[in-house]
């Protein structure tokens, strides 16, 4: 019900693609468009299914695999490398137990790279779901990564 | 009306119309810039970049197949900077490409080895960075190994824009990008037809049909098998060019001798069978036609366009004809008339067919092409499978002795070879229908108006007094333009002007066909196509219905064209199918098996 | 961000003591800490406002507000929506007179004052959410003008003498960019705003969207009017959720006030804006392959020519700029060219907006004339170098190292452009001794390699080989012949890449290995990593 809800909120363009992505992927808990949601896309919009399929693969946001509650993305980029930012993703790498676009077992992490997040002020910084985290140390790190384990985030 | 431009090219000055591309110009004046990605037939994608050119009074590099000529451009094609670009994607392309050469289906054909070879470029110049990839092997038809793909994106091209059947797509980025059909479900759970016009457009080894090759050979060297062999219309005019013969000869004396050498224990030919589609289909359309019912009638031999139909155009299945492709009919005579004829039993003949299409391997494994009671084409063969087949027996096809063939399932008019091109089956069945209607033959039976390579083909014709108006397309993104008026016709008028269409899914029709040898470009099919024209007009007959042989067939065996054995054997029901999966969902037409029930009240 | 982007100037005097303004300076300090933004905001005591019997005083530089009668309760209120989402408190704000003669301390605001702010004019000192704010600070005037009172062509030609140049990298002379599109009678035409900021460094857009959105939609407005469009988009990265909200409030705000959509301002002209969303992808800031993701598709780029000024989005002409490029349209039409050209160096008209970050003492944005040298940004703005001063990374991942014989050079196009190195975005990555090269080109080749769209042979490939030979180099496997073959395969790329992705690795690969070849030479054949960053086995 809610998908159609979502499809209708949309004229029938293929540059709505991207926007129906994005809800469907808000929606899924494992945080992934599944082939049924880019075949209902596709229906919908009335595009063949490779386009979807090959739009959606092209970009890093959408996932078509399933992930866990909460996404890690931790930058890596020039000004976060400079920061430090291997020392945080080897933390997160030890307390999660997952290596870069993996998913803990439990399904409630899944760490990935990301490209610059645009908030390198703060470098070295991770994005959890739409959170930013700055200044990261090692120490701040496994505090944060306390507090989604324990749900108080 | 067109602009001209002037330019020079090394030196040497050309002279192109306003547009033409640089790499167009360069041809013109006398240089091949060398190309990977780009294929004259299709838009340019600019993947590769190894046509790049200098100019002589500015800056920059371009991509010639890109870049359009502009007046008084002073074009460099060759210089110490561009041989070392150039060989560097060339070495780069390798190191990201199983190297395997030797074994590999498009050896000696594949353009990146060409490249390589011309440009002195050692294969391990680069470490490899290939990554383990598995092939895709879901499909009965075609065949695709990751690890040889190139990403040129000419196949998706052609799949999407030539045919728009969408099958297969560029997926995920930088260097994990591939080519993959929706979802990663494998060629044989996608929309793909089967056309293999894929694999005529890639330039390397990545796509190449399913192998049917090795399971011929074996059966033609056991003993208790009986391997009986035909070959379709369009065959005869491409083996020629394979053996260093002008494109469009057509070597039919050659072709039996070929078989006969490998030891094919009789020979047929697809051209008897299609001279008896004629029969079928002409004796349906003229039915249909004086009836008034489900017109347009659409033809039915490209196995390639009815999967095409059953996924996109399920709803237009009634008017499409219920005959079986000419393939499909020998194939069940084989196991049928001619078992009994030779007093053979049927499970020890093994059928052989050897078509320029890759569909055809489709269409011979569909569960209901087996009237015979046993599956009526065992095994089919490309004519680059044949092709090889013809190589591994080390046989000089230039220079072979003509040979004759199985003449009872074998004799053929013009109208039968024509069948190779597109608007071929349009003019043969013409040409049949006009006796039929009339009872006499066309005072010429040249039906121009359908013949060429332009996409879309009309004619208006005026026989027994009523006028009859027929379309011809080839390449299915031509075929949706005539469909799409046909069903909107239909939608709106309860009828269409058009009384039959012929459809064939490859451009240029089988001359074309997805079976046919590596890059046979859009100018070559016309070339192949005129070959089988110019056999048709040296045949001494060139109407289906003078075919003595079929005459004798019906006389012998089916009774009369449309009679309750001929549909029993020759006629067939079509599916709805998947546009995901390319499955069948459901029954589309009854057509045929209601005609079998009311023949047998 | 740990730059100092203000200051909040805290009245001492006896009054205030008595008010308990320690109280609410401690306070104040913590919620900062809280917020993170101790770095970026810095609270100073200072002597009398000249705000009497007002409890505690404090005043925020620059945005210039003064806040009278504050709490320790309203301290929260007042750095959660002033100074981090950048609206001013209403409820406290002093709207009487201040003789600032009186104020002593300003000297550390007045760092912040050096700065030359065209586009960042109203960022931190308007509530971007509030287009009252921005019609207040002469908003919106200079497209009533523009519309009213000037033809398309005039726009043109405004700009066109400005010598505004393109923002998102390239340099590309704005005014002319219009011209190919405003004569052409094929319509629709389209203007999109390239909002998909990923240089990495780079964050200037998405502060001119969060900081002053209605900026944006003006010079966009604007634009459209000078080339013909009546349909705008924004394409703003995925990533950037405040910008989009922001923004997104901002468009429907002006089209309450009839700021967009039909004849505005009653001239008959008609324009609105839609925001698309990326989804993750670099490539698509190129213009080309923004327009086929705006148009729902992947992001490749596509060949040009044709140009998307003669073909574009859907194959109309499109005019695709950058945020900044936009930002800077209305002040230009607002106070004329003449002004506009008064700042900045012969070929590089205007100010940029600058990212500075890495081993600075103060990282962050500043918008500063064209020209200024990467001295004068890091030592007078950025507040010098953490340690020794070794080399700065400028125009982002596409940019080049830049090595202390550099530091003079003007900062503008044409300059760097001389000495292999370009402005690009604007991201300046300072780094000290510390920091290996080795290190740091292999994880811009990482990103390279992951941004890459892989549709062209040269970039999908070649930087696959460029990142794993710099991976031999930092697990002491690299060979000597590497520097070579990687410039080789670089300047290969830089020639045969169908656009400017493909193009980039050459720059930093050439400057880094012009620079610290010995450094790199010490990986190679002593197998020795001097900053013992690189793993080395």
């Amino acid at each position: 019900m809610k998908k159609e809800e979502i499809l209708y909120k949309y004229e029938k363009r293929k540059d709505n693609v991207l926007y129906i992505l994005h809800e469907f992927q808000d929606l899924n808990p494992y945080n992934y468009v599944t082939d049924d949601d880019m075949q209902l896309i596709a229906d919908y919009i009335g595009i063949p299914y490779s386009k979807v399929y090959g739009t959606a693969s092209f970009y890093s946001m959408i996932s078509e695999k399933p992930r866990g509650k909460h996404i890690i993305r931790l930058c890596d980029s020039p000004p976060c490398h400079l920061m430090g930012s291997i020392d945080i993703l080897d933390v997160i790498k030890e307390e999660l137990k997952i290596e870069v676009g993996e998913t803990t077992p439990d399904m409630i992490f899944t760490l990935e790279k990301t490209a610059c997040l645009g908030v390198c002020g703060v470098a070295p910084v991770m994005m959890i779901d739409d959170e930013v985290y700055g200044n990261l140390t090692p120490k701040k790190v496994r505090k944060i990564l306390t507090e989604y384990k324990e749900g108080t985030k | 009306m067109s602009e001209k431009i002037k330019l020079k090219i090394d030196g040497y000055e050309v002279e192109v119309e306003k547009g033409a591309t640089i790499l167009e110009a360069a041809k013109k004046a006398g240089v091949n810039i060398p190309t990977l990605c780009y294929h004259e037939d299709l838009d340019p994608s600019a993947a590769c970049g190894i046509c790049v050119v200098e100019f002589e009074n500015k800056g920059g590099y371009q991509r010639s197949c890109c870049t359009p000529a502009e007046e008084g451009m002073e074009v460099i094609t060759n210089s110490k900077t561009l041989r070392k670009r150039r060989k560097m994607i060339v070495e780069l392309t390798l190191s990201n490409h199983h190297v395997d050469c030797p074994s590999c289906a498009a050896d000696g054909k594949c353009e990146l080895q060409e490249l390589a070879n011309h440009f002195g470029v050692e294969t391990e110049a680069m470490p490899s960075v290939l990554e383990d990839k598995e092939k895709d092997k879901s499909s009965v038809a075609i065949e695709r190994d990751p690890e040889k793909c190139i990403l040129c994106g000419r196949c998706v091209e052609v799949c999407e824009n030539i045919q728009t059947v969408n099958a297969i797509e560029i997926t995920d980025r930088g260097f994990e990008a591939n080519i993959d059909t929706p979802f990663g479900y494998g060629i044989g759970e996608s929309p793909c037809i089967n056309c293999g016009q894929c694999i005529v457009y890639c330039p390397t080894g990545a796509l190449k049909e399913v192998d049917h090759l090795e399971k011929v050979w074996d059966a033609i060297l056991d003993e208790n098998k009986h391997v009986v062999v035909q070959e379709a219309p369009a065959i005869r005019a491409t083996l020629g060019e394979e053996f260093g013969m002008e494109i469009g000869n057509v070597t039919v004396g050659k072709m039996y001798a070929a078989l006969k050498r490998i030891g094919f224990d009789a020979i047929f030919d697809t051209n008897f069978s299609a001279d008896l589609t004629i029969m079928e289909e002409g004796t349906e359309v003229v039915g249909r036609i004086k009836e008034g019912k489900d017109l347009p009638v659409i033809t039915s031999c490209s196995p390639g366009w009815i999967k095409f139909m059953e996924e996109y155009y399920p709803e237009l299945a009634k008017n499409v004809s219920t005959a079986k492709s000419p393939q499909q009919m020998m194939g069940v005579l084989t196991k049928t008339y001619y078992a009994e004829k030779e007093g053979l039993d049927p499970k020890d003949i093994v059928s052989v067919s050897i078509m320029p299409c890759t569909a055809k391997k489709f269409e011979a494994q569909r569960p209901e092409m087996s009237d015979s009671g046993y599956q009526d084409v065992d095994y089919v063969l490309t004519t680059r499978e044949f092709v090889r087949m013809i190589k591994e027996a080390r046989l000089d096809f230039k220079n072979l002795e003509p040979q004759e063939p199985y003449h009872a399932l074998a004799d053929y008019t013009g109208a039968a070879t024509i069948f190779g091109a597109t608007g071929g089956v349009m003019e043969a069945a013409i040409r049949s229908a006009y006796y039929l209607l009339t009872d006499e033959d066309m005072d010429s039976l040249d039906v121009t108006p359908v013949r060429g390579m332009e996409g879309v083909k009309e004619a208006e014709l005026e026989i027994a007094g009523s006028k009859l108006k027929v379309a011809v397309a080839h390449g299915l993104g031509n075929a949706r333009k005539i469909l799409d008026k046909v069903k909107k016709q239909l939608e709106e008028n309860g009828e269409s002007e058009y009384a039959f269409v012929e459809i064939m899914a490859c451009p240029g029709g089988c001359v074309g066909g997805g079976g046919q040898p590596y890059h046979s470009s859009i100018a070559m099919r016309a070339r192949r196509g005129e070959g089988l024209y110019k056999e048709d007009s040296e045949l001494p007959e060139r109407a289906s219905h003078h075919n003595q042989a079929i005459l004798n067939l019906y006389e012998d065996f089916l009774g009369e064209p449309g009679s309750e054995k001929a549909h029993h054997l020759l006629h067939t029901n079509y599916f709805k199918r998947s546009v995901l999966t390319g499955k069948s969902i459901a029954k589309a037409t009854g057509a045929h098996e209601k005609h079998l029930e009311k023949a047998a009240e | 961000m740990s730059v100092v982007t203000k200051y909040v100037l805290f009245g001492i005097d006896d009054n205030t003591l008595q008010a308990g303004a320690r109280r609410v300076e401690e306070e104040f300090k913590r919620e900062l800490k809280n917020a993170g933004l101790d770095d970026e905001i810095k609270v100073v005591e200072t002597g009398s406002m000249g705000i009497i019997q007002k409890g505690v005083v404090i005043l925020v530089e620059p945005d210039d507000i003064y806040y009278t009668e504050v709490t320790i309760d309203d301290v929260k209120e007042i750095v959660n929506e002033h100074l981090l989402k950048g609206r001013p408190v209403q409820r406290l704000k002093f709207d009487g007179k201040v003789d600032k003669s009186v104020v002593s301390f300003r000297e550390s605001a007045q760092e912040i004052k050096k700065q030359n702010r065209v586009v960042l004019s109203n960022s931190g000192v308007i509530d971007p959410e509030n287009i009252e704010e921005y019609i207040a600070v002469n908003g919106y005037e200079a497209l009533a003008k523009a519309v009213t009172e000037k033809k398309p062509e005039d726009i043109v030609e405004e700009i066109k003498e400005s010598g505004l140049r393109g923002r998102g990298g390239a340099g590309f002379p704005t005014g002319l960019k219009w011209s190919f599109t405003a004569p052409l009678d094929k319509k629709p035409k389209y203007l999109v705003c390239n909002a998909d900021e990923g240089e990495p460094g780079t964050f200037k857009d998405r502060l001119i969207m969060e900081g002053d959105p209605h900026k944006l939609i003006e010079g966009m407005a604007i634009a459209a009017y000078a080339i013909g469009a009546e349909k705008g988009y924004i394409y703003i990265r995925g990533e950037y959720k405040l910008s989009i909200e922001r923004t997104e409030k901002a468009i429907e705000d002006a089209r309450k006030y009839g700021i967009l959509g039909e004849n505005i301002f009653g001239s008959g002209f008609d324009f609105d804006i839609e925001i698309k969303i990326g989804a993750g992808a670099y490539v698509c800031g190129e213009e080309t392959a923004l327009l086929n993701s705006l148009e729902g598709g992947r992001g490749n780029p596509r060949v040009k020519p044709p140009f998307p000024g003669q073909v574009g989005l859907w194959d109309q002409p499109t005019v695709v700029n950058n945020v900044e490029t936009l930002a800077n349209v209305p002040s230009i039409i607002l106070n004329g060219h003449d002004w506009y050209r008064e700042m900045g160096t012969e070929d590089s008209k205007g100010t940029k907006v600058y990212t500075i970050l890495g081993h600075v003492n103060n990282p962050g944005l500043i918008e500063v004339e064209m020209g200024t040298t990467l001295r004068d940004i890091i030592y007078k703005y950025a507040g010098g170098v953490k340690g020794n001063f070794k080399c700065a990374l400028v125009g982002g991942a596409a940019g080049a190292f830049i090595g202390k014989e550099m530091l003079d050079v003007k900062m503008d196009y044409d300059h760097l452009g001389k000495y292999k190195a370009v402005l690009g975005s604007g991201a300046i990555l300072v780094m000290n001794q510390t920091a290996c090269i080795v290190d740091m080109l292999k994880n811009t080749l990482a990103f390279f390699k992951h941004e890459s769209c892989g549709k062209c042979t040269p970039c999908r490939i070649g930087n696959v080989h460029l990142y794993n030979m710099l991976d031999d180099i930092t697990k002491a496997k690299g060979k000597e012949e590497y520097i070579n073959n990687m410039l080789t395969l670089a300047e290969s790329m830089q020639q045969s890449s169908l656009c400017a992705l493909g193009q980039s690795a050459y720059l930093v690969i050439e400057s880094a290995t012009r620079y610290f070849e010995d450094e790199i030479l010490e990986h190679i054949e002593r197998k020795v990593c001097p900053q013992n960053v690189c793993e080395m086995k």
